[in-house]
């Protein structure tokens, strides 16, 4: 039940309106913090990423031109900001072999619990993907967002958005195959 | 499954997770439903593409939400900021008269033929409406719809910290309610609760009837 659209907002914290700023906050500030802590894995720092994000909305909200929604745009700071810390840790080359190397085996009795729960197995899997095919995947169906979107918040062109889903899904797809899932795809 | 098939499926298979998120294009969703209904290998895999939607959502929401220090962080980074120039409504008259001075005298009549056309097609709406609704006895009253600006029945609620956004959007949306102010100092929101003002009896009712809410941490009246 949105009373004032998100531009309408942004238009009064660029001239200092605080009270939009908490409305503005109060409706995305738990998506946002999601996206990030999906990135960062680390709730602390999650929160302290949040409140940048939002500084940086309530600095820069003037600036806004409009060109994307409100919410894309917040994903594209959030975006920033926790790739700036995965920078600072080394994590950020994290690629599809060293999420590999993460994951469980075979003989783990939470993986036999797994096998019982396709859902809870997927879930699992979920989270064994890279940062990148999280993020996509998370975009897509979580955040639903549009192949523009995503493109616009990644910085990449829209064939590589899909692309990236398409190999996100297919590893997603191998992981729950060492779990002894086999989904018949790809 | 042949190559050809596999093949011609491609980019339709492409557009299946925003398919399943409601993110096509009418036009792209047209063509991914006419494809499912004529290839069960692509509606098999769409339900592939069905359950990792719902389970990336649960996994998503599980994931709980910020604690009150993040917002506490924020506003008082926000408050320790220079001070901002007047907000965008004290300076409405200022920025409607830079917006006209910006305009060519093209622009200005296009725009002004525009409006005019507008001003007659609401005429035209106007008359359909009053024509169409005079049906029976008695009258209708021509104002507006309240607003959260407007009268109203209020409360301060603060919502169970482990909930979901979309519990609470289900919340306010199954009672009719509004948030019209928040958060507050104590996570708390100003929520409109009736859009007419009620009486003691029936607004204490009401908010007993909303704390029984799983949703609702703390409930109670205000102006």
């Amino acid at each position: 039940m949105q009373t004032t659209s998100d531009e309408n907002l942004i238009g009064r914290i660029g001239g200092g309106d605080r009270l939009a700023m908490q409305v503005l906050y109060a409706r995305h500030h738990v998506r946002v913090y999601r996206f990030m802590l999906r990135m960062v894995r680390n709730e602390a720092t999650a929160e302290d990423l949040l409140s940048d994000v939002f500084l940086d909305v309530w600095r820069q909200a003037g600036k806004f031109e409009g060109r994307s929604a409100v919410s894309t745009w917040l994903l594209s700071i959030a975006r920033f900001k926790a790739l700036s810390i995965l920078r600072q840790r080394g994590e950020v080359e994290l690629d599809d072999e060293l999420a590999g190397a993460i994951e469980d085996h075979a003989d783990d009795p939470e993986i036999a619990m797994a096998k019982k729960d396709k859902g809870e197995a997927l879930r699992q899997c979920l989270t064994k993907l890279s940062a990148e095919h999280r993020e996509v995947i998370d975009l897509v169906y979580y955040h639903e967002k549009s192949v523009d979107e995503v493109a616009a918040i990644a910085g990449v062109p829209e064939a590589t958005v899909k692309t990236r889903m398409f190999y996100a899904r297919k590893k997603l797809s191998e992981l729950l195959k060492e779990r002894g899932i086999d989904r018949g795809w790809p | 499954m042949t190559t050809a098939n596999e093949s011609g499926r491609g980019d339709i298979e492409d557009l299946l997770p925003w398919h399943a998120a409601g993110t096509l294009s009418p036009r792209d969703a047209h063509r991914v439903e006419t494809a499912l209904a004529a290839d069960p290998e692509l509606a098999r895999r769409y339900e592939l593409v069905r359950e990792e939607l719902a389970q990336t959502i649960h996994l998503n929401e599980t994931l709980g939400a910020p604690s009150a220090r993040a917002a506490e962080t924020l506003f008082a980074k926000i408050d320790a900021e220079p001070a901002r120039a007047p907000a965008f409504s004290a300076n409405l008259g200022a920025r409607i008269r830079d917006f006209f001075a910006a305009l060519s005298p093209r622009t200005v009549a296009w725009s002004a033929a525009a409006a005019a056309l507008a001003i007659v097609l609401q005429a035209g709406v106007i008359g359909v409406v009053l024509v169409n609704g005079n049906n029976g006895p008695g009258y209708d009253t021509a104002s507006a719809p309240s607003t959260l600006s407007g009268g109203g029945t209020y409360a301060l609620i603060r919502f169970q910290p482990q909930v979901s956004a979309a519990d609470i959007t289900r919340f306010l949306d199954t009672n009719k309610l509004s948030i019209a102010e928040g958060p507050l100092a104590g996570g708390l929101f100003r929520v409109r609760i009736a859009p007419a003002k009620l009486a003691k009896t029936d607004r204490d009712r009401l908010i007993t009837t909303l704390q029984t809410n799983q949703v609702v941490s703390f409930i109670a009246a205000t102006q």
